[in-house]
Protein backbone atom coordinates (compact mmCIF):
# COMPACT_ATOMS: atom_id res chain seq x y z
CA UNK A 1 0.00 0.00 0.00
CA UNK A 2 1.21 3.19 -1.00
CA UNK A 3 0.42 6.51 1.46
CA UNK A 4 0.64 9.99 0.32
CA UNK A 5 0.95 12.46 1.96
CA UNK A 6 -2.11 15.08 3.00
CA UNK A 7 -2.37 18.16 0.75
CA UNK A 8 -0.10 21.14 1.84
CA UNK A 9 -1.32 24.11 4.17
CA UNK A 10 0.07 26.95 5.63
CA UNK A 11 0.79 28.65 9.20
CA UNK A 12 2.64 31.34 10.85
CA UNK A 13 6.08 31.07 12.31
CA UNK A 14 9.90 30.22 11.08
CA UNK A 15 8.61 25.99 12.08
CA UNK A 16 5.80 25.06 9.69
CA UNK A 17 3.99 22.05 9.44
CA UNK A 18 3.87 20.73 5.65
CA UNK A 19 2.24 17.37 5.67
CA UNK A 20 1.60 14.47 7.90
CA UNK A 21 0.96 10.74 7.76
CA UNK A 22 -0.59 8.50 9.61
CA UNK A 23 -0.41 4.80 9.01
CA UNK A 24 -3.94 2.82 8.89
CA UNK A 25 -4.83 -0.96 10.15
CA UNK A 26 -3.99 -1.88 6.41
CA UNK A 27 -0.54 -0.98 7.38
CA UNK A 28 2.12 0.50 4.30
CA UNK A 29 5.29 0.07 3.11
CA UNK A 30 5.56 3.16 0.79
CA UNK A 31 5.38 6.80 2.62
CA UNK A 32 5.94 9.99 0.30
CA UNK A 33 6.04 13.25 0.60
CA UNK A 34 5.89 14.91 -2.76
CA UNK A 35 5.18 18.35 -4.41
CA UNK A 36 7.48 19.56 -1.01
CA UNK A 37 7.65 23.57 -1.42
CA UNK A 38 10.79 25.22 -2.27
CA UNK A 39 10.02 27.96 0.02
CA UNK A 40 11.86 27.01 3.34
CA UNK A 41 16.01 26.54 4.04
CA UNK A 42 15.02 23.27 5.88
CA UNK A 43 13.42 20.13 5.99
CA UNK A 44 12.65 18.02 9.42
CA UNK A 45 11.05 15.02 9.15
CA UNK A 46 10.13 13.59 11.90
CA UNK A 47 8.40 9.93 13.17
CA UNK A 48 7.11 6.80 14.93
CA UNK A 49 7.19 3.36 12.99
CA UNK A 50 6.62 -0.06 13.92
CA UNK A 51 7.25 -3.05 11.88
CA UNK A 52 4.29 -4.67 11.00
CA UNK A 53 6.04 -8.03 9.29
CA UNK A 54 6.66 -9.83 13.07
CA UNK A 55 10.38 -8.93 12.81
CA UNK A 56 12.52 -5.78 13.17
CA UNK A 57 14.75 -4.39 10.15
CA UNK A 58 16.22 -1.13 8.63
CA UNK A 59 13.60 0.70 6.41
CA UNK A 60 15.12 3.29 4.05
CA UNK A 61 13.93 6.65 2.27
CA UNK A 62 15.41 8.07 -1.71
CA UNK A 63 15.22 11.46 -2.72
CA UNK A 64 12.84 12.71 -6.26
CA UNK A 65 12.52 9.05 -6.98
CA UNK A 66 15.83 8.12 -7.49
CA UNK A 67 16.61 4.71 -7.39
CA UNK A 68 20.15 5.20 -8.60
CA UNK A 69 23.37 4.69 -6.58
CA UNK A 70 23.63 8.06 -6.41
CA UNK A 71 23.37 7.76 -1.94
CA UNK A 72 26.18 7.15 0.93
CA UNK A 73 25.73 6.28 4.19
CA UNK A 74 27.82 6.19 7.66
CA UNK A 75 26.32 5.18 11.21
CA UNK A 76 27.68 5.26 14.85
CA UNK A 77 25.38 3.31 16.96
CA UNK A 78 25.10 1.92 20.20
CA UNK A 79 22.98 -1.50 21.19
CA UNK A 80 23.23 -1.15 24.84
CA UNK A 81 26.77 -2.73 25.11
CA UNK A 82 28.99 -1.86 21.76
CA UNK A 83 29.20 1.47 20.24
CA UNK A 84 30.03 0.43 16.47
CA UNK A 85 30.31 2.88 13.05
CA UNK A 86 29.89 1.80 9.77
CA UNK A 87 29.62 2.83 6.53
CA UNK A 88 26.94 2.04 3.32
CA UNK A 89 29.91 1.08 0.53
CA UNK A 90 30.11 2.75 -2.51
CA UNK A 91 26.94 3.88 -4.29
CA UNK A 92 23.80 2.35 -2.39
CA UNK A 93 20.63 3.08 -4.10
CA UNK A 94 18.75 4.61 -0.85
CA UNK A 95 19.89 5.94 2.78
CA UNK A 96 19.61 3.36 5.69
CA UNK A 97 16.90 4.33 8.55
CA UNK A 98 16.91 3.11 11.98
CA UNK A 99 15.64 -0.38 12.69
CA UNK A 100 12.48 -0.35 13.47
CA UNK A 101 11.07 -2.31 16.12
CA UNK A 102 8.29 -5.31 16.40
CA UNK A 103 7.08 -5.95 19.89
CA UNK A 104 3.42 -4.71 20.54
CA UNK A 105 3.27 -1.20 21.20
CA UNK A 106 6.87 -0.54 20.58
CA UNK A 107 7.75 1.88 18.12
CA UNK A 108 11.35 3.11 17.10
CA UNK A 109 11.81 6.95 16.42
CA UNK A 110 13.84 9.52 13.91
CA UNK A 111 14.42 12.96 13.40
CA UNK A 112 15.95 13.29 9.99
CA UNK A 113 17.17 16.86 9.12
CA UNK A 114 17.23 17.98 5.17
CA UNK A 115 19.36 21.28 5.04
CA UNK A 116 19.23 23.54 2.27
CA UNK A 117 17.17 20.55 0.30
CA UNK A 118 16.60 23.46 -2.06
CA UNK A 119 19.85 24.70 -2.78
CA UNK A 120 20.77 23.50 -6.49
CA UNK A 121 24.78 24.05 -6.07
CA UNK A 122 24.77 21.50 -3.12
CA UNK A 123 24.88 17.78 -3.03
CA UNK A 124 22.36 16.71 -0.30
CA UNK A 125 23.84 15.89 3.15
CA UNK A 126 20.99 14.38 5.66
CA UNK A 127 21.56 13.85 9.27
CA UNK A 128 19.27 11.46 10.92
CA UNK A 129 19.31 11.34 14.72
CA UNK A 130 16.55 7.91 15.85
CA UNK A 131 16.80 4.68 18.00
CA UNK A 132 14.55 2.23 20.06
CA UNK A 133 14.28 0.72 22.84
CA UNK A 134 12.49 -2.24 24.04
CA UNK A 135 13.25 -2.70 27.42
CA UNK A 136 16.18 -5.06 27.16
CA UNK A 137 16.79 -4.27 23.83
CA UNK A 138 17.12 -1.25 21.34
CA UNK A 139 19.96 0.96 19.93
CA UNK A 140 20.68 4.75 19.68
CA UNK A 141 21.74 6.04 16.34
CA UNK A 142 23.18 8.79 14.42
CA UNK A 143 23.08 8.43 10.41
CA UNK A 144 24.47 10.80 8.10
CA UNK A 145 23.37 10.73 4.69
CA UNK A 146 24.72 11.87 1.31
CA UNK A 147 22.57 11.99 -2.04
CA UNK A 148 24.74 12.77 -4.65
CA UNK A 149 22.76 15.38 -6.36
CA UNK A 150 22.42 19.55 -6.85
CA UNK A 151 18.75 18.74 -7.54
CA UNK A 152 16.69 20.20 -5.33
CA UNK A 153 14.45 18.02 -3.07
CA UNK A 154 10.91 17.49 -3.98
CA UNK A 155 9.56 14.48 -2.91
CA UNK A 156 10.97 12.01 -0.32
CA UNK A 157 10.16 8.58 -0.28
CA UNK A 158 10.23 5.95 2.88
CA UNK A 159 10.51 2.67 2.42
CA UNK A 160 9.56 -0.25 4.73
CA UNK A 161 9.19 -3.91 4.55
CA UNK A 162 5.71 -3.04 6.24
CA UNK A 163 4.90 -0.05 8.68
CA UNK A 164 2.56 -1.27 11.26
CA UNK A 165 -0.88 0.77 11.98
CA UNK A 166 -0.31 4.29 14.49
CA UNK A 167 3.10 4.49 12.48
CA UNK A 168 3.59 8.57 12.08
CA UNK A 169 4.95 10.57 10.07
CA UNK A 170 5.02 14.38 9.94
CA UNK A 171 7.37 16.91 7.81
CA UNK A 172 8.24 20.11 8.77
CA UNK A 173 9.47 23.41 6.81
CA UNK A 174 11.71 25.61 8.66
CA UNK A 175 12.65 29.52 7.24
CA UNK A 176 15.89 30.78 6.64
CA UNK B 1 -3.33 30.54 12.76
CA UNK B 2 -1.14 29.18 15.15
CA UNK B 3 2.39 29.06 15.64
CA UNK B 4 3.54 25.30 15.22
CA UNK B 5 6.22 24.97 17.42
CA UNK B 6 5.70 27.37 20.31
CA UNK B 7 6.79 27.60 24.02
CA UNK B 8 4.33 25.63 26.51
CA UNK B 9 6.41 26.90 29.81
CA UNK B 10 9.61 27.65 31.55
CA UNK B 11 10.60 27.50 34.72
CA UNK B 12 13.99 29.06 36.30
CA UNK B 13 15.38 28.42 39.11
CA UNK B 14 16.12 31.12 41.36
CA UNK B 15 17.51 28.05 44.32
CA UNK B 16 17.93 24.32 43.87
CA UNK B 17 16.03 21.96 43.67
CA UNK B 18 15.51 18.12 42.92
CA UNK B 19 12.85 18.05 40.66
CA UNK B 20 10.94 20.27 37.88
CA UNK B 21 7.69 19.35 37.22
CA UNK B 22 5.51 20.39 33.93
CA UNK B 23 1.89 19.79 34.91
CA UNK B 24 -1.38 18.94 33.03
CA UNK B 25 0.29 19.14 29.65
CA UNK B 26 -2.25 19.52 26.60
CA UNK B 27 -3.46 17.11 24.00
CA UNK B 28 -3.44 19.63 21.60
CA UNK B 29 0.65 19.03 20.17
CA UNK B 30 1.95 16.37 18.55
CA UNK B 31 5.68 16.20 19.75
CA UNK B 32 6.55 17.51 22.69
CA UNK B 33 10.63 19.27 23.48
CA UNK B 34 11.92 19.17 26.60
CA UNK B 35 14.98 21.48 26.74
CA UNK B 36 17.34 22.05 29.79
CA UNK B 37 20.34 24.01 30.31
CA UNK B 38 22.02 23.84 33.59
CA UNK B 39 23.71 21.99 36.11
CA UNK B 40 23.75 19.49 39.34
CA UNK B 41 25.34 20.21 42.58
CA UNK B 42 26.61 16.54 43.51
CA UNK B 43 26.27 13.07 41.80
CA UNK B 44 25.50 14.30 38.63
CA UNK B 45 22.70 12.09 37.39
CA UNK B 46 19.31 13.38 35.46
CA UNK B 47 16.41 11.29 35.01
CA UNK B 48 13.21 11.30 32.95
CA UNK B 49 9.69 10.52 34.52
CA UNK B 50 6.58 10.33 33.02
CA UNK B 51 2.80 10.97 34.62
CA UNK B 52 4.32 10.33 38.02
CA UNK B 53 4.37 6.80 37.39
CA UNK B 54 7.34 5.06 39.99
CA UNK B 55 6.85 1.67 38.82
CA UNK B 56 9.81 -0.19 36.68
CA UNK B 57 8.37 0.93 33.28
CA UNK B 58 10.94 2.54 31.98
CA UNK B 59 13.95 1.68 29.78
CA UNK B 60 17.01 2.91 28.26
CA UNK B 61 19.65 2.62 25.38
CA UNK B 62 22.52 5.11 25.20
CA UNK B 63 25.48 6.10 22.63
CA UNK B 64 28.14 8.21 23.93
CA UNK B 65 31.52 9.52 23.31
CA UNK B 66 33.84 11.00 26.53
CA UNK B 67 36.59 12.40 24.24
CA UNK B 68 38.39 9.16 23.89
CA UNK B 69 36.12 6.21 23.71
CA UNK B 70 32.69 5.34 22.13
CA UNK B 71 30.37 3.56 24.75
CA UNK B 72 26.88 2.41 25.00
CA UNK B 73 24.96 1.11 27.62
CA UNK B 74 21.36 -0.12 28.94
CA UNK B 75 18.76 0.52 31.58
CA UNK B 76 15.70 -1.83 31.94
CA UNK B 77 12.82 -2.21 33.70
CA UNK B 78 14.01 1.39 35.71
CA UNK B 79 11.92 4.08 37.26
CA UNK B 80 12.30 6.28 35.16
CA UNK B 81 14.69 7.04 31.67
CA UNK B 82 18.18 7.93 32.24
CA UNK B 83 18.99 10.57 30.57
CA UNK B 84 22.56 11.14 31.47
CA UNK B 85 25.62 11.40 33.97
CA UNK B 86 25.92 15.57 34.32
CA UNK B 87 29.09 17.19 35.51
CA UNK B 88 28.53 18.69 38.66
CA UNK B 89 29.03 22.00 38.84
CA UNK B 90 29.25 22.76 35.16
CA UNK B 91 26.43 23.62 32.62
CA UNK B 92 24.89 20.90 30.84
CA UNK B 93 22.69 21.21 28.50
CA UNK B 94 19.35 18.33 27.00
CA UNK B 95 17.22 18.09 24.36
CA UNK B 96 14.90 15.83 25.27
CA UNK B 97 12.26 14.92 22.03
CA UNK B 98 8.70 12.82 22.95
CA UNK B 99 6.68 12.27 20.02
CA UNK B 100 3.01 11.21 19.26
CA UNK B 101 2.93 11.79 23.63
CA UNK B 102 -0.59 12.58 23.47
CA UNK B 103 -2.11 8.83 21.42
CA UNK B 104 -3.51 6.60 24.08
CA UNK B 105 -2.62 3.12 21.72
CA UNK B 106 1.49 3.22 21.79
CA UNK B 107 3.83 3.00 24.16
CA UNK B 108 6.25 6.67 24.21
CA UNK B 109 9.75 6.23 22.88
CA UNK B 110 11.75 9.41 23.97
CA UNK B 111 15.40 10.55 21.76
CA UNK B 112 17.37 12.44 23.58
CA UNK B 113 20.71 14.29 23.18
CA UNK B 114 22.84 15.24 26.24
CA UNK B 115 26.11 17.67 25.88
CA UNK B 116 27.89 18.25 28.84
CA UNK B 117 32.01 18.86 29.24
CA UNK B 118 32.19 15.08 29.61
CA UNK B 119 30.07 13.77 27.26
CA UNK B 120 28.04 13.65 23.66
CA UNK B 121 25.16 11.83 23.99
CA UNK B 122 22.48 10.32 21.98
CA UNK B 123 19.72 7.87 23.78
CA UNK B 124 16.52 6.29 23.34
CA UNK B 125 14.48 6.08 25.85
CA UNK B 126 11.20 4.40 26.55
CA UNK B 127 7.70 4.64 28.82
CA UNK B 128 5.78 1.31 28.71
CA UNK B 129 2.70 2.97 29.10
CA UNK B 130 -0.06 3.48 26.55
CA UNK B 131 -1.64 6.61 28.62
CA UNK B 132 -1.20 10.13 26.94
CA UNK B 133 1.66 11.93 28.43
CA UNK B 134 0.07 15.05 30.69
CA UNK B 135 3.02 15.18 33.21
CA UNK B 136 6.83 15.44 32.80
CA UNK B 137 9.34 15.42 35.73
CA UNK B 138 12.85 16.14 35.39
CA UNK B 139 14.50 14.94 38.22
CA UNK B 140 18.18 14.56 39.76
CA UNK B 141 19.00 12.03 41.67
CA UNK B 142 17.41 11.83 45.52
CA UNK B 143 20.06 13.35 47.53
CA UNK B 144 21.18 15.31 44.43
CA UNK B 145 19.82 19.18 43.26
CA UNK B 146 19.49 21.17 40.00
CA UNK B 147 21.59 24.52 40.26
CA UNK B 148 19.93 27.61 40.77
CA UNK B 149 19.75 28.92 37.45
CA UNK B 150 18.90 26.06 35.72
CA UNK B 151 16.39 26.92 32.80
CA UNK B 152 13.58 23.90 32.05
CA UNK B 153 11.59 24.84 28.66
CA UNK B 154 8.76 22.74 27.26
CA UNK B 155 7.41 22.90 24.06
CA UNK B 156 5.00 21.69 21.76
CA UNK B 157 4.83 21.20 18.26
CA UNK B 158 1.84 20.63 15.97
CA UNK B 159 1.72 18.45 12.82
CA UNK B 160 -0.78 18.89 9.97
Amino acid sequence: MQILAAPFYGVSGDYQSIATVTVGSGGATVVTFSGIPQTYKHLQLRYIARSSTGGEYNPNFQINSDTAGNYRWHYVTGNGTTASAGDSGASPTSIVLGIVPSATSNFGVSIIDFLDYADTTKFKTTRNVGGRDTNGAGEALVISGLWRSTAAISTITLNFSGAAQYSHFALYGIKG
Amino acid sequence: MPATYEPIATTTLGTTQNQVDFNTISGSYTDLILIFNGGVTSTGDIWLRMNSDTGSNYSRTRLTGDGSTAASTRNSAASSIFISAGTVGATANAIISIQNYSNATTYKTTLARFNSSTYAVASTGLWRSTSAITSLSLRADSADTFTSGSIFTLYGIKAA
